[in-house]
């Protein structure tokens, strides 16, 4: 600094290289893991926001304990496979006529199914399940949101799925009692009437 | 002061201000070392993580015994992989979207198999450990930092040794019907990750 108070070109030049070794970027983390937390939670969070889907796979799990072994168990490993067709479906922009329809459809059916305990054979129930997977996959595929991991978000969403599937299996328990058995059925009525709602909704 | 000392410190701030310190490609670092950023690194990788979970449920639906020459090949077959790739460097760099096709098909693989209750003999079981082993262990080998291959490989032996040990002795000994349908239904879910996961990867860019 000389006398009048100014900086000489030395001491700016110094200040200069200071402040660029303070203000340089910390090392740079190349990771694919950045933004990963994003991408589970938003994955997580994508079937449980949207009420038909909610209704649809706790009605999934449902119908599963009103059917009995071994449906209970072929419902919930069956319908992750097939959603995930669905998904790649989505994902490939393959068109899929109608799929808010489907998705509340499988509301409908799928409430009316534990509402009057209708036990259709295995291959049957399987194909109702997987025809309605579809659908909620391909919703689903979709909606990666922009630079979320996708591995995550796939990771998220199939847990969550699983985990309503579970929610509904673990509801089904209460058929072991008498009241309980009509709960179970007034809950796949109630599946059904959002259904409707839903079916209303998208047609209107 | 000189003309030529005001050069170099012009110089030198110029230098500070475009040179970025060196980027660290690895995939974790803990701050605690290599060691634990192996150990790490299986536990945060997700496509590590599933097929050692898959293939430790796959083992434990086979049973004790296949559990025992799993558990044997799967982490041996990892560190020779890791080796290899570690001595071959940019590897999983130059092959593009090939190497994240096959770790997530080999995860996709190991959770169908144990949806579908596939109590494979010890034979194939322990070929399919190996090749899981050989195939993760190459990528993880090729991607960690130089100068830290061994250590880093230590740590993800370690813990992959120890989840397959715990996750596989829990499966085998599991008789109640829910529990098994738990184990089967876990493998679905990999299973359709997988899948999704295959897509996101070999989609066509729009």
């Amino acid at each position: 600094m000389n006398r009048h108070g100014n900086a000489s070109t030395a001491t700016v030049a110094r200040r200069i290289a200071l402040f660029a070794l303070v203000a340089a970027p910390l090392m740079a983390l190349a990771h694919e893991e950045t933004g990963q937390a994003a991408g589970f939670v938003s994955g997580l969070a994508h079937p449980i926001s949207g009420l038909d889907h909610v209704v649809a796979m706790i009605a999934v799990g449902l119908w599963g304990a009103v059917l009995g072994p071994p449906a209970i168990w072929v419902l919930p490993v069956a319908f992750p496979l097939v959603m995930a067709l669905g998904g790649l479906m989505g994902l490939f922009g393959m068109p899929l006529p109608a799929v808010e329809l489907g998705i509340a459809a499988s509301a409908i059916v799928l409430g009316i199914m534990v509402l009057a305990e209708l036990r259709p054979p295995l291959w049957l129930a399987a194909i109702v399940v997987a025809f309605f997977a579809i659908f909620h996959g391909h919703a689903h595929g979709r909606e990666l949101p922009e630079g979320g991991n996708a591995l995550l978000y796939s990771l998220g969403f199939v847990v969550a799925t699983g985990l309503l599937h579970a929610v509904g299996i673990l509801l089904g328990v209460a058929r072991t009692w008498p009241a309980g058995r009509q709960v179970v059925r007034a809950a796949g009525g109630g599946v059904a009437l959002a259904g409707l709602f839903f079916l209303w909704r998208a047609v209107a | 002061m000189t003309t030529a000392l005001r050069a170099w410190q012009r110089t030198l701030a110029a230098t500070a201000l475009l040179a970025a310190p060196p980027a660290r490609a690895h995939l974790v670092e803990t701050g605690f070392g290599a060691f634990y950023n192996g150990i790490v690194h299986v536990m945060l990788t997700l496509p590590d993580l599933l097929v050692v979970v898959a293939l430790a449920l796959l083992a434990g639906q086979c049973g004790k015994q296949a559990s025992r020459w799993a558990l044997l090949a799967l982490p041996v077959a990892w560190l020779v992989g890791g080796i290899i790739g570690s001595m071959l460097p940019g590897g999983t760099v130059s092959g593009g979207k090939l190497w994240p096709v096959l770790t997530t098909l080999s995860f996709g693989v190991a959770g169908a198999l144990v949806a579908f209750n596939g109590r494979l003999p010890v034979a194939p079981l322990a070929a399919f450990g190996v090749l899981v082993g050989l195939l993760h262990g190459y990528v993880n080998g090729a991607s960690t930092a130089a100068g830290a291959a061994s250590a880093e490989l230590a740590g993800a032996i370690t813990a992959i040794v120890c989840l397959f040990a715990i996750l596989a002795a829990q499966i085998t000994t599991v008789r109640a019907a829910w529990s098994r349908i738990a184990v089967r239904a876990a493998g679905s879910w990999v299973a359709a990750v997988s899948v999704l996961s295959l897509g996101w990867l070999v989609r066509p860019v729009v």
